[in-house]
């Protein structure tokens, strides 16, 4: 038996948007473009996809362009707007530091280019302090990118308030909802915000679609550039079945959202409530509060993330940890690193991002095992290696 | 039972791991990253590159293991690398795998095994162990093909580890092993063996140490044996005992290194004649099998690729012993490990004074 714990990773595929792919990529083959009976039946598939994705962010339909996924959104979001507003002179662009790398290295890449970049710190919580953002704001700031939920620690930042304080300085606002879509309400008019990404595979939709949504009249430079498709604003022939697909699990996400926060959520209190209560020198990281509901972060006194990460997995249970290890980089989080935790304590942070599938019984399992291999790996450390100090780790237990 | 396999990517742990899962065994595959691969290869050596792990987790895939990565980049460094640049730049000559033998892959990796439920672990090193119920103790002997034998660089291991060392490979010959790679559709069946310290590109110790720590490029003396000197060089780290390529020097007979004194930066040369010795002490002594009360007939290996020569070993006090050779051997090596055999057995070994 297997219990999936990493939904921040990636979701699985719901049964009726599987059935929506396959019958899709079955007979729904035609070409978007085409002017004949085969194109308007994949374009009116299109439409209606493109219909739900919009209802889930309370948006226009037209205003939503979609992508292969987030990474895309976000870099058509920061090199489309940059791009734009190059020849007016605006060549700052300001991001916070626990942007997802899809955010952080393109902005790098346009750093390498010439405009020059900001990056927002965050406090002990993880939240951005709007009076950091003020304090960066300039004359030629293009953009603004502040996530709306965080992958690693899934606290919620003030994106209205940002998104206000960027316009007040003629920049715009993007926002990556890639995290927040599907687990909390995302209004693009209620948050404010210019541009906002999104990917279907966070909320129980296929791999390789997602959205950008573009406020009205908001022109960016196209970064896939080829046909007219997407209004001209995105090339490429159109991924109908997996858009189908991505507009079924939106609807989904939609009509589901608010029954699966408070299941979901209760599950996660009663996990993170349990870890702490059960297991010492445990803490949370990053405020509880505002936060998904699904995600908790947390760090354990005197264990390494990386072996907990694969005792659990030997036990069948599926989470993760912050950083990315196995393609070669071996840099702490990043997020946990801006919120000034310290090395040692980044790398005894596992996170766990519950889903719609997983059950009480599934949370007291896990909770059940884990005491125990904690217990087992503690017995071990600092036999070959120097212990380090509760002080350093600087772990408070909370209750 | 779980047992871990520390896979390398190459052939023989590849192999070894499949043999395990063969006999039964709930085998898990870990391959340790040991420097950041970020920027490519620049910098570092061969082996355990991100190449390296694809192919060890491809080699699991096929086997049907799991498999994953561990993050032992500052174990490495802490007590391979540091101590490879702190030996040449003492004008030693270092011995980088058996370090990390048993201060990484038997201890972290064995800790982290004994975290994950896992007794042992396995490596493809050409060696045996075996364990005598009666005595309660463990035996290492070299592996049954001669000339891939590993033992040499396994001598530091305790008992402790050696109870949680298994040798999968080490009762086959290399052609075996490729052999049984094939038979089992291994991806590596076929890949070359990595002929460098892992860490090293290019065999360019020097270029790798002076790096790390630039104040070995110290100017000093090429000095005869009657202390005339002879030449100049541009640090001590450049040299190892028995060397004769790249002293600068032109002389009617061929000058090797004798001896390398970081301390006034000397390096003294003479003639081949002048390399042999009979005596040699040595510390950090691991005795596999009992301390020797008295002397002990041994046949020792002052390098992996030196033919054992017969000798009589001392203990010298806690953790030290002295040899005497029955024949005079060629460049003794300060900082190389002189390991003691009694046949194939390993009795222990230390490292050269």
């Amino acid at each position: 038996m297997r219990i999936y714990f990493d939904h921040n990773a990636t979701t699985p595929v719901a049964e009726e948007v599987a059935d929506a792919l396959a019958r899709a990529t079955r007979d729904l083959f035609g070409n978007a473009s085409s002017v004949h009976a085969f194109g308007q039946q994949a374009k009116a598939a299109m439409d209606e996809a493109r219909s739900a994705v919009a209802a889930l962010l309370a948006a226009e339909a037209s205003d939503v362009v979609f992508t292969s996924g987030g990474t895309e959104a976000d870099n058509l979001a920061i090199r489309g707007a940059a791009e734009a507003r190059e020849a007016a002179g605006r060549r700052h662009l300001i991001a916070s530091a626990i942007e997802h790398e899809a955010v952080l290295n393109t902005l790098k890449a346009m750093a390498r280019r010439g405009w020059r970049t900001t990056l927002l710190p965050v406090d002990a919580g993880g939240l951005v302090a709007p009076d950091a953002l003020r304090g960066a704001l300039a004359d030629d700031t293009a953009l603004v990118s502040v996530m709306h939920a965080n992958n690693e620690i899934g606290t919620v930042q003030p994106i209205a308030e940002l998104a206000a304080l960027a316009h007040e300085r003629g920049a715009i606002f993007h926002t990556d909802a890639v995290q927040s879509a599907g687990k909390i309400p995302v209004d693009v008019r209620a948050l404010g915000v210019d541009l906002l990404s999104i990917s279907a595979h966070k909320f129980y939709g296929p791999k390789g679609t997602g959205a950008l949504w573009i406020r009205r009249g908001l022109r960016l430079v196209p970064q896939m550039t080829g046909g007219r498709h997407e209004r001209n604003r995105r090339a490429g022939t159109e991924n109908v079945p997996g858009l189908a697909a991505m507009g079924v699990a939106a609807a989904h996400a939609a009509a589901a959202q608010a029954a699966d926060a408070a299941r979901i959520g209760a599950l996660r209190d009663r996990l993170e409530a349990g870890i702490l209560a059960r297991i010492a020198g445990t803490a949370v990281n990053g405020v509880r509060a505002p936060r998904v509901p699904n995600t908790t972060n947390v760090s354990f006194d005197r264990v390494e993330a990386e072996s907990l990460l694969i005792a659990l997995d030997l036990e069948g249970v599926a989470v993760s940890t912050g950083s990315a290890c196995s393609s070669g980089a071996l840099e702490p989080s990043h997020v946990l690193r801006a919120m000034g935790l310290s090395a040692h304590r980044t790398q005894n942070s596992i996170r766990f991002s519950l889903g719609s599938g997983n059950t009480e019984a599934e949370v007291d399992h896990v909770l059940d095992l884990l005491p125990r291999l904690v217990d087992k790996l503690r017995a071990l450390t600092g036999n070959w290696e120097r212990g380090i100090r509760n002080e350093e780790l600087g772990m408070r237990n909370e209750e | 039972m779980r047992i871990v396999v520390a896979m390398s990517g190459g052939v023989d742990s590849s192999v070894a791991a499949a043999l395990l899962a063969d006999e039964g065994h709930e085998v898990v595959g870990l391959s340790m990253q040991l420097y950041d691969q970020q920027e490519g290869q620049a910098g570092f050596g061969t082996c355990c590159s991100l190449e390296d792990l694809h192919d060890a987790r491809r080699v699991a895939a096929a086997i049907g293991i799991p498999h994953y990565v561990v993050n032992f980049e500052r174990q490495f460094d802490e007590h391979v690398v540091s101590n490879f640049v702190r030996e040449y730049a003492a004008g030693r000559t270092p011995l980088p795998c058996a370090r990390c033998n048993s201060d990484l892959k038997f201890a972290t990796l064995l800790e982290r095994a004994r975290g994950l439920g896992a007794d042992r672990v396995a490596t493809g090193h050409y060696a045996r162990v075996d364990h005598d119920p009666g005595t309660g103790r463990f035996h290492l002997r070299r592996g049954a093909d001669a000339a891939r034998d590993q033992s040499y660089f396994l001598f530091s291991l305790d008992q402790a580890q050696l109870a949680g060392a298994a040798f999968p490979v080490g009762g086959l010959d290399k052609p075996a092993v490729r052999t049984y790679a094939r038979n089992h559709r291994l991806p590596v069946a076929d890949k070359p063996d990595s002929q460098e310290i892992c860490f090293v590109p290019d065999h360019d110790y020097a270029s790798f140490v002076a790096r790390r720590e630039p104040s070995v490029r110290r100017e000093g003396r090429l000095v005869d044996q009657d202390g005339r000197v002879l030449g100049r060089h541009d640090g001590v780290h450049r040299f190892t005992v028995g060397q004769r390529k790249g002293l600068g020097l032109s002389a009617p007979a061929p000058l090797y290194v004798l001896q390398v004194r970081a301390a006034d930066g000397e390096v003294v040369v003479g003639p081949r004649a002048a390399l042999e010795r009979t005596k040699l002490t040595a510390s950090g002594v691991n005795w596999i099998e009992p301390e020797p009360v008295g002397a002990r007939r041994v046949s020792a290996q002052i390098r992996h690729r030196h033919p054992p020569a017969p000798g009589t070993v001392t203990a010298a006090g806690p953790g030290r012993a002295q040899l005497v050779f029955d024949e005079p051997q060629m460049a003794v090596t300060p900082g190389q490990a002189v390991v003691f055999y009694d046949g194939d057995l390993v009795v222990g070994g230390g490292w050269i004074d």
